[in-house]
């Protein structure tokens, strides 16, 4: 598999992801259940991500990017691959041994709505996990929570509220304080902000580029935003139907984009700026995203892709070609340049062996 | 004559709580093949306004006021079966979630037959064919195979062109679409967006577009209102409402809003949280969380007025013009930098 092989390696990663798989098995029958196919949700993804770094995971839903963060934070087991975090191989550790590690990386999650206890109350929610890593006595938890509410800013004095007596921007808050108690190194944002009002997902963004300055957190940021992404990670990874089909850093990837499906994602943006956004062709694709029980030979992206080409994208899968400075992207007939007009981008001319620069 | 005049227009709800005045003297007009798009955050009362000139207000505890002039005869007052001719028919609506707002234990076909049944005395061969032609024309690939096909084997951004056609199947004069794409992702937003392009070109149906996105009414609407806390708070061209934007809540918008074309280290967020329509601040609504608040702000509540630039842009704001072409000027410098 071609997809396997690490991005990068530069000797400070904290976190390494090797070759991940996650299978869902799909069963027939109520006594005697048998497999009869696999939701594969993940397919072989690596990647790595060095200590105060931000790495942002964009891609469509059902993509699989929710799946990965909950393998790698071990919600979830991985099928297959190997995780490993400060140069521990954590993929098969059990609960016990598992625990020490939980507390140095932690979750926000999604929906500030159903991810709060709606029966207790915030000190409690998010002084659990300190009572739980047994860090203090019940009085210096207090004074924790209270310190940890005043940074994510919030009134301390709200220590006795419930869930539902705080909006949604101050409900995400909570989250990112509960996130933030056991101080870990890494933490997992599973889409923090797609819940929430603009001017209020501002207010969350830049709370936590502030705290990633302060402690010196790294983050897996997980969105389907692409602004959202290009605005708090150091470097993208898309993901199409379980797989990687480019990484690359910011500026790079914004750019100058290799991959169709990413230059399709960013043409499909819209601006908020008439005159430019309606001065553009959007490369718009058809279809939806194919199931992932059963994907599509070849480059999995080939159906929907405009410069799919018969005989070669449906045959054999590509891999992961490098394009200097760190940018990889899984295409046999990568982007020339950006931006493209839609008809441009059909014709594919050259492939990836003669684009690679000298 | 516009097509759908409104003025004025009040809705409160009576709860346990208080009154809650959702909509509170707004004020629009949608001419025939114009496309006006309402913007504002979640609870600012911009669904509540589309739901009130439909008659879709629960009785029991709704009050409106205030006028709804479809085509001269005011919505409002009208009866019961008045708004049934009207619904579905001149004028339709595409709710935000596709998952919910078609019924699942019916076949997408019956569903766009008795939408048909209902306005056109035809037979159910005629409404079925006029059903698949739809489907077709939103791009429903196999229309024919899956005429008959639930709502749940369909995939979110399919079914929300089903609702679409739904909304189309009767030509309708005025589309009003709540949200139609916030619960897709980008790739099939842009495809329900071209779409809806594409279509209102070949019916000439007028569109009134609810969204949060700033992007979307970027490339959709021709004409803007902003909405806050029950008011409108700015109304212009959107080309106009970009490039001189006159209101402070329209500015904290943009600038909150993280773009592809321009980096920015911080974003600048609006402080606080908007506020509870129970009990709505005094003055301005805005005021407690404007970085320009005056005093007369918090006395005294700004009048929808025109901006000194064009009469047309209207804005409710006591700041003088002065700061408000320097502020716009600078918001403008600012998201435009990488652009040019």
């Amino acid at each position: 598999m071609s997809n396997a092989q690490p991005t990068t390696a530069r000797g400070d990663e904290l976190l390494i992801v090797e070759n991940v798989r996650k299978y869902f098995p799909i069963t027939r029958g109520i006594i005697f259940q048998k497999q009869v196919a696999s939701v594969k949700a993940v397919d072989g993804v690596s990647f790595s991500l060095s200590s105060g770094e931000t790495l942002g995971i964009v891609g469509e839903s059902g993509c699989g990017k929710s799946t990965l963060a909950r393998c790698i934070v071990r919600l979830l087991d991985t099928t297959d691959g190997r995780i490993t975090f400060e140069g521990r191989d954590i993929t098969k550790l059990s609960r016990p041994a598992m625990r020490p590690i939980r507390r140095e990386m932690t979750m926000i999650f999604q929906d500030p709505y159903a991810s709060l206890n709606p029966r207790k109350r915030v000190g409690f929610i998010i002084g659990e996990a300190l009572e739980v890593h047994k860090l203090g006595t019940a009085s210096e938890v207090k004074t924790r929570v209270q310190e940890l509410l005043e940074v994510v800013g919030l009134n301390p004095e709200h220590y006795n509220r419930f869930p539902h007596e705080f909006s949604g921007g101050q409900r995400q808050r909570i989250g990112v304080a509960r996130a933030l108690a056991v101080n870990p190194k890494l933490i997992v944002c599973d889409e923090p902000v797609s819940a929430l009002d603009v001017s209020v997902q501002a207010q969350i963004l830049n709370l936590l580029k502030d705290l990633q300055d302060d402690f010196g957190l790294t983050y897996l940021f997980i969105a389907h935003d692409l602004n959202v992404v290009r605005h708090i990670s150091d470097r993208v990874l898309v993901m199409y139907l379980g797989k990687i089909k480019e990484v690359a850093s910011r500026e790079i990837l914004y750019r100058e984009p290799k991959h169709p499906y990413t230059g399709a994602l960013l043409s499909a943006v819209p601006i908020a700026n008439p005159e430019l956004g309606r001065a553009r062709e959007p490369i718009v694709l058809e279809g939806d995203v194919p199931s992932p029980v059963n994907p599509p030979s070849g480059c999995n992206f080939h159906p929907r892709c405009p410069r799919f080409v018969e005989g070669h994208c449906d045959v054999e899968e590509p891999p992961l070609y490098p394009f200097g400075n760190d940018h990889v992207a899984a295409c046999h007939y990568p982007l020339e340049r950006w931006p493209m007009a839609a008809d441009e981008m059909r014709r594919a001319s050259k492939s990836p062996e003669q684009a690679l620069p000298a | 004559m516009a097509l759908l005049e409104v003025q004025d227009l009040r809705t409160s709800f009576q709860t346990e709580d208080g009154i809650v005045k959702a909509v509170d003297g707004v004020s629009f007009s949608i001419e025939k093949g114009q496309t006006l798009g309402i913007v504002g955050e979640s609870g600012c009362g911009k669904s509540v306004t589309c739901l009130t000139i439909m008659g879709l207000n629960a009785k029991r505890n709704t009050i409106s006021g205030g006028q709804a002039l479809w085509k001269g005869r005011d919505l409002l007052t009208a009866s019961p079966r008045v708004l049934r001719d009207i619904r579905g028919n001149e004028m339709s609506m595409i709710f935000q979630d596709p998952m919910t707002s078609l019924n699942p234990v019916h076949s997408i076909g019956k569903q766009l037959v008795e939408a048909v049944r209902l306005h056109r005395d035809v037979s159910t061969r005629v409404a079925r064919s006029r059903a698949l032609e739809l489907l077709k024309a939103v791009g429903i690939p196999r229309a024919e195979g899956r005429i008959d096909d639930y709502p749940h084997q369909f995939s979110g951004g399919m079914r929300q062109r089903v609702m679409i056609a739904m909304a189309l199947i009767n030509d309708p004069d005025l589309l009003i679409a709540d949200e139609p794409t916030t619960a897709l992702d980008v790739t099939t937003q842009a495809q329900i967006l071209n779409l809806m392009k594409r279509l209102q070109e070949d019916f000439g149906s007028a569109i009134l577009i609810i969204t949060h996105d700033l992007g979307v009414v970027a490339e959709t609407a021709d004409d803007v209102l902003v909405m806050y806390a029950a008011k409108v708070v700015e109304e212009a061209n959107v080309n106009d409402l970009f490039s001189r934007p006159q209101h402070p809540y329209t500015w904290g918008l943009m600038g909150s809003l993280p773009r592809l074309e321009t980096d920015v280290e911080r974003l600048t967020q609006i402080p606080g949280q908007p506020p509870s329509l129970l009990r709505p601040p005094s003055g301005c609504r805005f005021h407690p969380r404007c970085p320009y608040v005056m005093s007369v702000c918090k006395t005294t509540v700004p009048e929808l007025l025109p901006a000194r630039h064009d009469p047309e842009h209207r804005q409710a704001c006591h700041l003088d013009d002065e700061t408000k072409e320097r502020e716009a000027a600078k918001l403008l410098e600012a998201t435009m930098a990488e652009t040019a």
